[in-house]
């Protein structure tokens, strides 16, 4: 890696965490659990690296076992917590409508 | 165009979806819909990396998702509401070890890597590994496998010191000689797990939410160092958004504890049982479920005031009942709740919302304060330590200066125990003793629906 992406990449982390403080300081006291668990699957980005390990492991019986875990993993994270997270906010209902399940 | 930039841009329009997702996360109205649009976000991306010129064949990512999606699924449906906390900290744990892989393969596939992509490396491994063993640790004493009281020992902090020393030791060695350093690496993986469960051992289980945000703070970063391996901007935009989410939450619990974070990590709060409080003036004055029915009934307005109890005794659903109840008497009611109540931020108002109390009926610690001293009757359901009006007055009590719900300003206080014992902190509650405050001793799900049948027949 040269220092140009370095500090490129250094800008767009600071600028980000930046954007980050500003949008989740806006997060009401109610909705921090489906935050952490929305947040939690944003977190699962990862898979996007997982995905191109296990893509270009070829026959290395190591970086397929990597790669592979990577993806498991980082899914799991990324369905389970869009799911839950979708389960928990569709709880959040206004008035009492009547229609309950 | 080439595929490459093509990639770039859909990554642009992942990003801006993640930062609308979380936007929409600011009203309880809007945040589901949030949620789905980050959802698609995430799709754009993962989608689209397929098309990358390095992914040659799918069949390990195809297995691995499959595997992982089911698992994901699952659990997503499982799992109760009172178990959010032990979730969310698995998944911290899941996105931690993500990272550590491919900071591995990364450095599998190429050894000969320069130093700053070694560097990288090092850091996803380290930061990954940390939040991996740090939220098992978390997990287990959640879903009390181990127990929640903080583990300490003589020299703790020095051996975490030599520990920490060790690992960057270890990374100097692994930057410098990134090509002989295969067993190095199998080191630094055992030494960041290590790590991640002596940071985690000494803190308190009434500490937890502070832990669970500032590991899912490390999730985030985790996969903002994975991003800078493979030098990817979709990791690391999201990553920076995660960890910058975790942070705030931390800050928050911090706050509403008075406490630094620094004392949190490292103080083993609650560890030693306190004399503090010393004599207790007054008695405790028991009530049965037939007395507090009647105050109910005649009360113009209550606030319940739950706590961590309330989810051990899975009584919010007699709650709500109770609550409607009292709202059919003409009662006004409110729920209040404190920032730091349960196991995580806004633990309670998931609980209440899956027991269908609609959200503005949700009142923050600052907003019900002011208006406590006109509230009949405050229901304290199995929390302590966050009503204790020790914290405003008493400077010799170890919660002295945390930011508490007034109950004690109402005029009567019912508080729902299982016994005397003594809350998380480890703390004596001069609440008990208070004259206005009546004693309802038994699980509080049992205690409320003697009240909620009384209703009835009433």
């Amino acid at each position: 890696m040269d220092p140009t992406t370095l500090i490129f990449l250094a800008f767009i982390l600071v600028l980000s965490i930046f954007l980050g403080f500003e949008i989740i300081s806006k997060v009401p006291a109610t909705l921090h659990t489906p935050l952490m668990s929305g947040s939690n699957a944003i977190s699962g980005i990862t898979l996007v690296g997982a995905v191109v390990a296990a893509g270009s492991a070829g026959n290395e019986t190591m970086s397929i076992i990597l790669g592979t875990l990577a993806v498991m993993f980082a899914t799991i994270n990324v369905i389970g917590g869009y799911l839950v997270t979708d389960r928990m906010l569709g709880m959040f209902k206004k008035k009492p409508t009547g229609d309950k399940k | 165009m080439t595929v490459d930039i093509i990639v770039n841009l859909i990554y642009i329009v992942a990003a801006v979806l993640f930062i609308y997702g979380l936007k929409m996360l600011s009203s309880p109205a809007t945040a589901r819909k949030g949620n789905f649009v980050s959802a698609i976000g995430m799709f754009l991306a993962v989608v689209t990396t397929l098309f990358v010129k390095e992914v040659v064949e799918f069949q390990w990512i195809v297995i691995g998702f499959v595997i992982g999606a089911i698992i994901g699924a699952f659990a997503a449906r499982l799992v109760a509401m009172t178990q959010m906390p032990e979730m969310v900290a698995l998944f911290n744990g899941f996105g931690g070890i993500a990272s550590l892989l491919v900071g591995w393969e990364a450095y599998h596939a190429n050894p000969l890597a320069d130093g700053m992509t070694i560097t990288t490396i090092f850091l996803s491994i380290l930061i990954g590994g940390v939040t991996f063993s740090g939220s098992f640790i978390a997990f287990a004493k959640l879903a009390e496998v181990i127990g929640g009281k903080p583990t300490l020992f003589v020299g703790q902090k020095i051996v975490n010191a030599l520990l920490f020393i060790v690992i960057l030791a270890t990374g100097v060695l692994f930057i410098i000689d990134p090509a002989g350093s295969g067993n190095l690496v199998i080191g630094l993986i055992i030494l960041s797990l290590v790590l991640g469960v002596m940071v985690v051992i000494p803190i308190g289980g009434a500490d937890m939410p502070v832990v669970i945000s500032l590991l899912n703070s490390y999730s985030g970063l985790a996969a903002c160092a994975a991003g800078f391996v493979i030098q990817n901007n979709i990791l690391i935009v999201s990553g920076a958004l995660v960890g910058a989410s975790g942070i705030i939450l931390t800050n928050i619990m911090c706050k509403a504890m008075n406490r630094s974070l620094a004392n949190v990590l490292f103080s083993g709060f609650g560890a030693t049982t306190q004399s503090a409080g010393g004599e207790q003036q007054g008695e405790v004055k028991p009530i049965v479920a037939d007395d507090a029915y009647l105050i109910l009934e005649a009360a113009s307005s209550v606030a319940f005031v739950p706590g961590y109890g309330l989810a051990v005794a899975q009584a919010q659903h007699v709650v709500r009942e109770l609550g409607d109840l009292l709202e059919a008497n003409g009662t006004d009611v409110y729920y209040a709740i404190h920032p730091v109540a349960g196991r995580m931020p806004g633990h309670m108002n998931v609980l209440l919302a899956e027991a269908n109390v609609p959200y503005d009926k949700l009142y923050e610690m600052n907003d019900i304060n002011p208006i406590m001293s006109t509230i009949d009757v405050a229901v304290v359901i199995g929390a302590n330590d966050v009503v204790n009006p020790a914290a405003r007055h008493d400077e010799g009590s170890p919660i002295y200066g945390m930011p508490i719900i007034n109950v004690d300003q109402a005029k009567t206080v019912f508080v729902l125990k299982r016994s005397m014992a003594a809350g998380f902190a480890g703390i004596q509650n001069e609440l008990f003793f208070a004259p206005n405050t009546r004693m309802l001793f038994g699980d509080a799900k049992e205690s409320i629906s003697a009240i909620v049948a009384e209703f009835k027949e009433g």
